[in-house]
């Protein structure tokens, strides 16, 4: 079931790429095919909507497939989901459902651009069911190529260099990630890539020059990846000049990525190591929620503005994993709540942010600009589109009964019992997110009608239904999360001790 | 022993060296063919060539029979890794060919190249195979001496006579420092044979030293390694582009080979580890640094072929430290070959086109060869699934199990810078629109790189028989 998941939209990419290109974006030809990808993206949703109905939650890795595929190194295929995965590969397939429909500029070469949308399906996918080393790296490393190639091909303005910024970042993330991985490969025995395995043999105690390199190699890929603040710099122009369903596949799916390793590398796999390192981690979260919160205050570029609140919201993410990693006694249930906040935080900011990107691509498809200053009054004009980003927005300053409000609540909650200080300070992210969230939305959909938006038009239906589909799962997650949460909690609690 | 015994003995050995015989016979016959053949037959002795490759890669195959031994007293040896070496050397032979098909079809005069090659591959299988000194000088002075020819074959281009004239001085004067080197060691050890000087040598005399020194030299210029590294961007550049990828691969399987055969012999107390690590170290990062900037392709996949020496050379540290070793310095080398002569198959196939900003659009005139450039520089990188992440993941791991963290470190960082040169070729060929008609050369060249690009995709998810395979591999008389 996992493996189809994966490889059926692999197979059809390679699909797609065999089609030749057209002279021109539009007409039926176009619709065909955009409407064939769709539905094929669509099949590992419902994979996976399957998958969570045979879920049981016992703690462990369910819904498993294995088969040999380098023995002489312990290379082994391994597929399989828990409480962690599942939630996070449900929110990818839906983001690609809803991303590969929406309109772009394709430059005349459509076939290619959806082939390489279901490429980055496949490998997105791959890394969260992954459950082998090598394997999670190979797809790890195939998402990278295939964003450098979006980026790169569909993005606009200096697109070229932003992909070539994304690709030497986030490569040089994933050799420091390859030589932690190689580390931990090198004190198994007998030699194994099996993740189950090294997760239950716990190969690697804390304490000693050899672990600690290996936590900070590993930490350094999955850090650039996430990002977290210093290592953040290659999002924002890799965010603003990439295609907008790109955007919203870079942020949504890509990011979730680093924090995903996060988990289930360096807290399941060195639990010791990562209880020593909780307190810096703490602090580097918070630094990223408060550096993200104010540079996007300062933004007056839409897409720079949502590219950094993902550098804050990731900071939540992190917090809530270090606190749950915290080398504390007593506190398991509050760990295991700020653990499930944390990837709540992941689900929830893939779709919002993944909603956010979408609106910037629609409003620079018709304004051809991004500056928030010259806009205005546009909520007369669209309402759709002033309605979708309002809730968007509500939901990202993280509005109660929104999804978003889920998730920090709870990472907040368990923080708070384990240490009140950097929740306190973490806080003030939200009250600075929710400040400009606020500021933009005046800015663009109040006050006059600038002269030349007097033409305006509102969200296309494909636009309205991609936008749909995404924030009614952020309204039931923010109004009955029980479902959600208590998959999660099923690894959560495995983790923190009940 | 007696001289008629002796005799005896050599014929008796002569079935291990087979494969070495068939390129022998093969070259002399092309040799006597494009004599008496017209002009109009001339491309006979391809035909001929690809005949005589393909028969010493299945006499090979048929000598993998778990027999690894020393033969011809102690100079010669049939160990897997002799045997790998040799796969992977005609594998290039038979693609080389198949590039210059297309490449030489108009030149009246071209079917001695073909017996210039057979008898190049031919130096680069003894080097392989060879464990005694005056051997490795034999093998490396065919090699030497067929690729300067090689490299000067269109006798008009001042690139091409350029870079035949710094290969060869560079191969004058390490040959000779070899000599030199040679004898120090044979007075040393009272022998050549690399058996010999393993029991044979004592270490810290100043002599062993120097000697060892002066014959790693001579091999550092077959790889293409610091320091005797400058001719490979001229070569890459100057010589035809079916040269420039065969002398940019095929040599370096032989020297990389022999020169893990010398160190495995030499007293670890001399430091040669530490020298080999310092070398990978110097050599990559060079080859690397060196490659940033260029706008010519083929000057840039020469400094590639450097940095890519120094890869390999990881593996000769870890040699005796790691198991992974010997596997990955063949595996390496295997995904080496593969993707550096897809990637010049991909000149080729456009007339040795070489200005970077040439390739703009190329995915748009010729979407298969864009993709073959691409699959091929990936793998070059080492992204997965390609051969070229396996070789480097087993680089990496015998690297740090031999305790060569650092070098491993840096040889991470210099993935990451070389993926700037990488992506500064495959952006333009994707991201910017066509400037001007791509002609290209025809179906033997283009056959060729894409079946190389297949294989550096096959070889890369089905690393297991490989691997496994290799991993018997003795290296004689380690």
């Amino acid at each position: 079931l996992l493996t189809a998941t994966i490889f059926i939209p692999l197979v059809a990419a390679f699909g797609f790429a065999l089609l030749p290109g057209t002279s021109d974006d539009s007409g039926r030809r176009i619709t065909t095919l955009r409407a064939a990808a769709t539905v094929l993206a669509a099949i590992p949703l419902l994979l996976i909507i399957i998958a969570w109905f045979r879920f049981d939650g016992g703690g462990r890795f369910e819904l498993v497939e294995s088969a040999q595929w380098i023995p002489t190194l312990g290379v082994g295929y391994k597929v399989g989901i828990d409480g962690v995965s599942l939630p996070l590969a449900a929110m990818t397939a839906l983001l690609f459902v809803v991303s590969i429909p929406y309109p772009v500029d394709f430059r005349g070469r459509a076939p290619r651009y959806l082939a390489l949308m279901l490429f980055l399906e496949s490998a997105s996918l791959g890394v969260f069911l992954a459950l082998d080393m090598f394997l999670f790296y190979v797809f790890w490393d195939l998402g990278l190529v295939g964003m450098f190639f979006l980026i790169g091909a569909w993005g606009h303005d200096d697109a070229q260099r932003s992909a070539l910024k994304f690709f030497l970042y986030t490569l040089a993330g994933s050799l420091a990630l390859l030589l932690g991985i190689i580390g931990i490969y090198l004190q198994t025995d007998p030699r194994t890539f099996d993740i189950p395995t090294i997760i239950e043999a716990g190969v690697l105690p804390a304490g000693g020059v050899y672990s600690t390199l290996v936590f900070l190699g590993m930490f350094l890929g999955f850090a650039i990846k996430t990002p977290t603040v210093p290592f953040h710099t290659w999002l924002p122009p890799a965010h603003v000049d990439a295609p907008a369903p790109a955007s919203a596949i870079l942020a949504g799916v890509l990011l979730k990525m680093g924090t995903y390793g996060f988990f289930r590398f360096l807290m399941q796999m060195l639990p010791e190591t990562f209880a020593r390192f909780a307190p810096a981690l703490g602090i580097v979260a918070v630094i990223s929620i408060l550096y993200g919160a104010l540079v996007a205050l300062a933004q007056t570029n839409l897409k720079r503005l949502i590219a950094y609140t993902s550098v804050n919201h990731m900071g939540y993410v992190i917090l809530g994993l270090a606190a749950a990693g915290w080398a504390v006694s007593g506190e398991e249930r509050a760990q295991a709540i700020a653990l499930t906040g944390a990837v709540v935080e992941m689900v929830a900011h893939g779709l919002i942010t993944g909603a956010l990107f979408l609106i910037s691509g629609s409003v620079l498809a018709r304004a051809h600009t991004y500056e928030i200053d010259e806009f205005g009054g546009l909520a007369g004009r669209s309402p759709a589109l002033t309605g979708t980003t309002a809730l968007a927005a509500f939901a990202s300053l993280g509005l109660p009964g929104l999804a978003g409000f889920v998730a920090e609540f709870q990472v907040f909650a368990g923080t708070l019992s384990i240490q009140p200080w950097l929740a306190a300070i973490g806080l003030v992210g939200i009250v600075v997110t929710a400040a400009l969230f606020l500021r933009m939305l005046q800015k663009v959909f109040l006050g006059p009608l600038p002269e030349r938006w007097r033409e305006w038009t509102d969200l296309s239906s494909v636009e309205t239904a991609s936008l749909t589909a995404l924030l009614v799962m952020v309204v039931v997650i923010g109004v009955v999360p029980f479902w959600l949460l208590d998959v999660i909690d099923t690894a959560a609690s495995t983790f923190t001790g009940p | 022993m007696t001289q008629q015994e002796m005799t005896r003995e050599m014929i008796a050995s002569l079935g291990d060296v087979v494969p070495d015989l068939i390129l022998l016979g093969g070259g002399i016959v092309i040799l006597l063919f494009a004599l008496f053949a017209p002009r109009s037959a001339q491309v006979g002795a391809a035909m001929l060539a690809l005949v005589t490759s393909v028969a010493a890669g299945v006499a090979t195959i048929v000598m993998f029979d778990g027999r690894q031994s020393p033969t011809f007293f102690d100079t010669y040896s049939t160990d897997d890794v002799a045997l790998w070496a040799k796969l992977i050397i005609l594998a290039a032979t038979i693609a080389v060919i198949a590039l210059s098909i297309p490449w030489f079809a108009r030149d009246p005069r071209h079917g001695e190249y073909y017996t210039l090659l057979l008898f190049s591959s031919l130096g680069a299988v003894l080097l392989a195979g060879a464990t005694d000194l005056m051997e490795i000088v034999m093998a490396i002075v065919l090699s030497s001496a067929t690729s300067y020819v090689l490299i000067a074959y269109h006798r008009r281009s001042k690139l091409a006579s350029e870079a035949a004239m710094k290969y060869f001085l560079i191969a004058a004067l390490t040959s000779s420092a070899m000599l030199l080197g040679v004898a120090l060691l044979f007075g040393l050890a009272g022998t050549t044979t690399l058996s010999g000087l393993r029991d044979g040598l004592s270490d810290g005399a100043v002599a062993l030293i120097v000697g060892a020194a002066l014959v790693i030299t001579a091999l550092a210029f077959k790889m293409g390694s610091v320091p005797a590294h400058a001719w490979m961007p001229d070569v890459a550049q100057g010589a035809p582009a079916p040269v420039a990828a065969f002398v940019t691969t095929v040599p370096k399987v032989g020297g990389l080979v022999a020169l893990a055969r010398l160190v495995s012999v030499l007293p670890v107390t001399i430091g040669w580890r530490p020298l080999v690590a310092l070398l990978a170290a110097a050599t990559m990062t060079l080859g690397n640094l060196a490659a940033l900037w260029q706008d010519d392709v083929r000057r840039l996949l020469g400094w590639s072929a450097v940095s890519q020496t120094g890869y390999a050379l990881m593996a000769l540290a870890a040699l005796g430290r790691s198991d992974l070793a010997i596997p990955s310095l063949l595996y390496f080398l295997l995904a080496y070959v593969l993707a550096n002569i897809a990637a010049f198959g991909v000149v080729v196939e456009l007339r040795g086109r070489t200005d970077r900003a040439s390739y703009a659009g190329l995915a748009r005139a010729h979407p298969l060869l864009a993709i073959s450039l691409v699959i091929a520089f990936l793998s070059l990188i080492g992204i997965p699934p390609l051969v070229g992440f396996g070789a480097k993941l087993a680089l990496f791991t015998a690297a740090i199990e031999a305790n060569y963290e650092w070098l491993a470190v840096i040889a991470a960082i210099n993935t990451v810078v070389s993926i700037f040169y990488y992506a500064r070729v495959m952006a333009p060929a994707y991201f910017d629109e066509m400037t001007t008609p791509v002609p290209v050369l025809g179906e033997w060249a283009a056959s060729a790189t894409y079946s190389l690009t297949i294989a550096v995709i096959v070889t890369g998810i089905a690393a297991e028989p490989f691997l496994n395979a290799m991993r018997a591999a003795l290296l004689l008389p380690g």
